[in-house]
């Protein structure tokens, strides 16, 4: 009877208190920049895509959902030829952020994904490619990699010196 | 055998071997970079730093490199010790100061035994800030990738390239830390065996080149063991596919066969698998003569119709399987299956057969003759007809070497100390042919003769070698060089397209009557050993038998065979043009299928299993890579489909691949080893298949989602131990069933070790394939007919020159091995281009009968007197037969390539150009 009372009581006492139930989705809740949601592919600072490829996201995948194939581009940079992600089974888990390299794929706070049609939770890079940078501002892989590019030479990454002439004779 | 301590824990090691090799007999992860299982030790990486200790006080201990200190009974080292522990890692920090930062866009990543060993020792952060040194690439072919950036100086390029290939156009330059690994000025790499680069470097700067146009990682790879298609050797390999494309090909290790290396014709050549010519579906012909798409069954329905109670012959296949021409003999009887060899051919194999069970010498496999102390080859050039074996002769003339070694008491694996030992001192070998070699190089005497004179002379050692007196010095001196030998080897084979020079090989053999003496043939392709056996019993006839007989036929059935390269055209036009139905399964265009009424869309090697007969007599089986894409069928399923719908009474019995082998197997004597060549389909390890992916395949449920969303089951294997899958264990399992090699903390191909029994040994799961033949050592018999042949004046004698790149009629469709393939040549000496007045890259006509062709002209070093080359399989050629007599004359007409450059070559150099200034190496 006591313990009766006593929830009666507990229940009715929340009818003072603040509710904490917000009216999503007029009144949008705030989400930390770090929140894991909707996968993106960035772009680096000048503007173009900053995944290379080198598939290390599809590999970190718990449940696999990540597929892509590498290509080359005319300067020997490596660029995905498709990049696919199956958000369908996607957990949110951002193992392929802390996996990526090049800081290309990232997760932002959009947790929005209902669909009605399941294929449509298939998002291929033309819908996963950004226009922006994402959270990293400044990093270009390229600028550092060893690799020749069309607009950097060998010898011009970061922390490079130039190419070695092998036929001098100098130390 | 002798006991030694690591760590305190006693192991029984191999008297002689180096404390590396016994550590990692011992499951032990010492780090290493430079020493190779077949190349020895250097000691130049400094990697495998081991402390050894005096006696058991000694506690203290000196730091000694693993891999070029000898065991010695009691000797006590320690792996785990600090100092040992603080060296090794200090060695890869110094490597990776240098290493650019692109593990990400590098081909090797994920398989780079960098990555492991710097895992390994426990090397994480960078310490020092200085700037990185940095090299320029070079252009290296179509072939091979080349970013020196990512050198740590191990050597092993050199090593492998110069002194185990024998190539001279790739070593290291310069000195101290501007040391550079490539060639004195771009350009394609000469050797032929350059693509095990990309395997021997440990880490990437030789890549795969057609592998990086389409680069999935190594755990994405779906791989089977399988058989290379590309010659008679039967080297191991292992395909990777992906997306439905085989990517690339990797050696699989095979102790008897190819070891740790492979042809670039083997690594290279598969890419004819991904090229617009396959076939998807099956057609039938239309009037108008081109093919409209039907499914399977009614493929199948019309074929059984046209077949069915009416008079049907058939065409075999030395490229298919062991189990579709035995499928296909018992389809349409004996009586009416021609082996699908040219009549030349035909005639070659049968004899190479009959001799080999018969010859007073073993067959040898590859690994036995690289123990040959002497060596003979007639009329072959074995670097360009079987490519593997040619390698393996290189090592042969190195056992002079050894033995010295031996003498000085200098274990073999010390490598440099026994080279310098040996200098240029080799163990004989004495090429007798009508043109340059590829292995004139490392031979004692070169003889060039004219094929009916490459037979005279292997006659002329035989009758030495019998005592008899003979007017040749040579052949008494090679006679001598044989009788002397403990372990001598006679290389012969079919690629002169004479059966004297057979012949000849044989008689030696017989001649020197020795117990360890060894006779090897190198046939043409995968099959035709196989295939020869099968027909060995003469029933079915020649191909000009089967073209009288095509008229009174109704149909007419061939097995993946562009008959077309079998015979004349004319004689090919009437074969196929006589009325008769003709039914052809292949797996991409050619010039018989255009003629067919019905096509059969066939799988490839990469999507079918299946045994072959290497040229040594061994049956291997290949296993599909990936499941048949479209409405192809691997060529057994078609025709145990068609013996089904025609109510074969026998055949129809049959359901599954196993069923098949069994019955192949009880059909003839020789093929009773078939069923021990692989285990059944019910065998199952540990309870579970053998899975073809990686524990690390990724992708799995968005690669198809592209197409939906509703992920389809993975396809089930109901014919082989092998499943699609990654689930099951891939360790210790049969070795015939190893479809890649991986191993915790091992991710590049060195995890090879951890699947062999020792280091260098056999693989834990046992020697794989079987020999079929053997000999029964009575001597065969011989006819020792040779009918010279009379030239005329202006005549020249024409004799087939096989190419490793484009003689081959499948992997000349792969565009790299093209593009190395070049133009349809004609080879000539000096004297012969200074009296037509022509010059290398020019054009000559040349006629043989009615026939008529303008090739390129090449010219050689060494050529027989009125003897002249051409590049035997090649489309400009066509027409063009062995032996034959030709008349030669300048093309008026002809427009020289170019440039000396190759079409890659050349954009690359463009690029460089444009990129301002040339490379500066």
């Amino acid at each position: 009877m006591l313990s009766e009372l006593r929830t009666m009581w507990e229940v009715l006492k929340h009818t003072f208190t603040k509710a904490e139930t917000v009216q999503y989705p007029e009144e949008m809740p705030y989400l930390a920049p770090r929140y894991r949601g909707r996968i993106v592919l960035t772009r680096d600072p000048d503007g173009e895509e900053r995944c290379v490829a080198c598939n290390l996201c599809a590999a970190v995948c718990p449940v696999d959902c990540i597929a892509l194939q590498k290509d080359t581009r005319e300067d020997g940079t490596w660029y995905p030829e498709f990049f696919r992600i199956n958000f369908s089974r996607c957990i949110m888990c951002g193992m392929c952020e802390e996996a990526c390299p090049t800081y290309a794929i990232q997760l932002t706070p959009d947790f929005e994904m209902c669909e009605y049609d399941r294929q449509n939770m298939v998002y291929e890079k033309e819908h996963l490619l950004i226009d922006g940078v994402g959270k990293y501002p400044d990093y270009n892989f390229y600028r550092v990699s060893g690799m020749k590019t069309a607009t950097k030479d060998k010898g011009e990454a970061l922390n490079e010196a130039r190419p070695i002439d092998t036929k001098s004779l100098l130390p | 055998m002798p006991m030694i301590y690591v760590d305190g824990q006693e192991i029984e090691v191999v008297q002689g071997e180096n404390i590396l090799e016994a550590c990692l007999n011992a499951g032990l992860d010492l780090p290493y970079f430079c020493w190779h299982p077949a190349m020895g030790s250097i000691g130049s990486c400094r990697q495998c730093a081991l402390v050894q200790y005096q006696n058991e006080d000694d506690t203290r201990g000196r730091i000694i490199m693993g891999c070029m200190t000898p065991v010695s009974e009691g000797a006590r080292f320690s792996l785990k010790a600090e100092n040992a522990a603080e060296f090794r890692e200090a060695v890869v920090e110094s490597l990776m100061l240098n290493h650019p930062h692109d593990c990400p866009v590098c081909a090797e990543g994920g398989e780079c035994h960098l990555q492991d060993m710097t895992v390994m020792v426990g090397h994480r952060d960078r310490r020092y800030t200085g700037k990185k040194n940095t090299y320029r690439n070079q252009y290296l072919g179509p072939l091979i990738h080349h970013e020196m950036n990512r050198c740590i100086a191990c050597y092993r390029c050199e090593r492998y390239y110069r002194d185990y290939a024998g190539g001279k156009d790739l070593g290291a330059q310069a000195s101290h830390d501007h040391l550079y690994f490539g060639r004195h000025e771009e350009g394609v790499l000469e050797s032929e065996f350059s693509g095990n680069l990309v395997e021997v470097c440990p880490t990437g700067v030789f890549t795969d080149k057609p592998f990086l146009k389409q680069y999935s990682r190594k755990w994405d790879l779906q791989s089977a063991p399988s058989i290379c298609q590309g010659c008679a050797v039967g080297c191991n390999i292992a395909p990777g596919e992906r997306y439905g494309k085989v990517k690339r090909v990797h050696n699989r290790y095979n102790q008897d066969v190819n070891g740790y290396f492979i042809c670039d014709r083997g690594r290279f050549g598969s890419g004819y698998l991904n090229s617009d010519l396959r076939l998807d579906y099956a057609g039938i012909k239309n009037p108008d003569g081109s093919f409209f798409a039907v499914h399977q069954q009614q493929a199948l329905d019309t074929a059984a119709g046209w077949m069915a109670g009416k008079k049907i012959a058939a065409i075999g296949s030395p490229r298919a399987s062991l189990e579709a021409n035995y499928l296909l003999r018992e389809l349409v009887g004996a009586k009416n299956f021609v082996a699908g060899f040219s009549d030349q051919e035909a005639e070659l194999m049968g004899s190479i057969t009959t001799i080999l069970q018969t010859t007073k010498a073993i067959n040898p496999s590859i690994k036995q003759m690289e123990s040959a102390d002497a060596v003979l080859i007639l009329g072959e050039d074995v670097t360009n007809t079987a490519p593997r074996v040619a390698l393996a002769l290189r090592q042969s003339v190195r056992n002079k070497a050894f033995e010295l070694a031996e003498q000085m008491g200098l274990p073999a694996w010390q490598d440099a100390a026994v080279r310098n030992l040996a200098q240029d001192q080799r163990s004989p070998m004495t090429i007798v042919s009508a043109l340059d070699t590829r292995l004139d190089d490392v031979a004692s005497t070169c003889v060039s003769l004219a094929p009916d004179d490459i037979a005279a002379f292997g006659y002329a050692v035989a009758a030495a070698l019998a005592g008899e007196l003979t007017d040749n010095p040579s052949a008494d001196a090679t006679a001598q060089m044989l009788k002397t030998a403990k372990n001598p080897l006679i290389v012969s084979g079919s690629s002169m397209a004479h059966q004297g020079v057979i012949d000849s090989a044989a008689a030696v053999a017989d001649a020197l009557d020795k117990a360890t003496s060894m006779l090897s043939f190198c046939v043409p392709e995968c099959n035709s050993l196989g295939l020869a056996l099968m027909v060995a019993d003469g029933l079915g006839g020649s191909l000009s038998d089967l073209v009288k007989r095509a008229p009174k036929l109704d149909a007419l059935i061939i097995l993946e065979n562009d008959v077309y390269l079998r015979g004349d055209k004319s004689q090919i036009d009437q074969l196929l043009a006589s009325g008769t139905k003709v039914i052809t399964l292949d797996i991409h265009e050619n010039s018989t299928l255009d003629q067919s009424d019905l096509v059969m869309a066939a799988a490839s090697y990469a999507e079918s299993q299946g045994t072959l007969v290497s040229s040594e007599g061994r049956a291997q089986r290949f296993y599909p890579v990936h499941s048949p894409a479209a409405e192809r069928l691997p060529s057994w399923q078609w025709l145990l489909r068609l013996a089904n719908v025609m109510g074969h009474k026998k055949l129809s019995k049959l359901e599954h691949f196993d069923h098949i082998v069994a019955a192949c197997a009880k059909s003839n004597l020789l093929f009773a080893g078939l069923v021990d060549v692989a285990p059944l389909n019910s065998f199952r390890d540990r309870g579970s298949k053998i899975p073809r992916q990686t524990h690390r395949y990724s992708g799995r449920t968005a690669m198809n989602s592209g197409v939906s969303v509703h992920e389809p089951q993975q396809p089930k294997d109901h014919e082989s131990p092998l499943s699609y899958s990654m689930e099951g264990l891939n360790r210790d399992q049969p070795s015939s069933l190893m479809p890649f090699v991986w191993s915790p903390g091992w991710n590049s191909n060195q995890s090879l070790q951890k699947f062999q029994s020792e280091v260098d040994g056999p693989l834990k799961g046992g020697p794989s394939g079987v020999r079929l033949i053997s000999s029964s050592l009575q001597g065969a018999d011989l006819s020792q007919q040779i009918d010279k042949v009379t030239l005329t004046a202006h005549q020249w004698h024409l004799v087939p020159m096989q190419q490793i790149h484009g003689s081959d009629e499948l992997s000349a469709h792969t565009e790299e091995i093209a593009e190395l393939a070049g133009r349809g040549f004609i080879a000539i000496g000096q004297k012969v281009a200074e009296k037509l007045s022509v010059s290398e890259g020019d054009g000559l006509l040349v006629t043989q009968g009615e026939v008529e062709c303008s090739l390129e002209v090449r010219i050689l070093s060494r050529v027989a007197k009125n003897c002249i080359g051409y590049s035997v399989g090649y489309p400009e050629a066509q027409g063009l037969t062995a032996g034959s007599l030709v008349s030669l004359k300048a093309d008026a007409t002809w427009q020289r390539s170019g440039a000396e450059m190759i079409a890659s070559d050349k954009a690359s150099f463009e690029q460089v150009i444009s990129d301002g200034g040339a490379s500066n190496v």
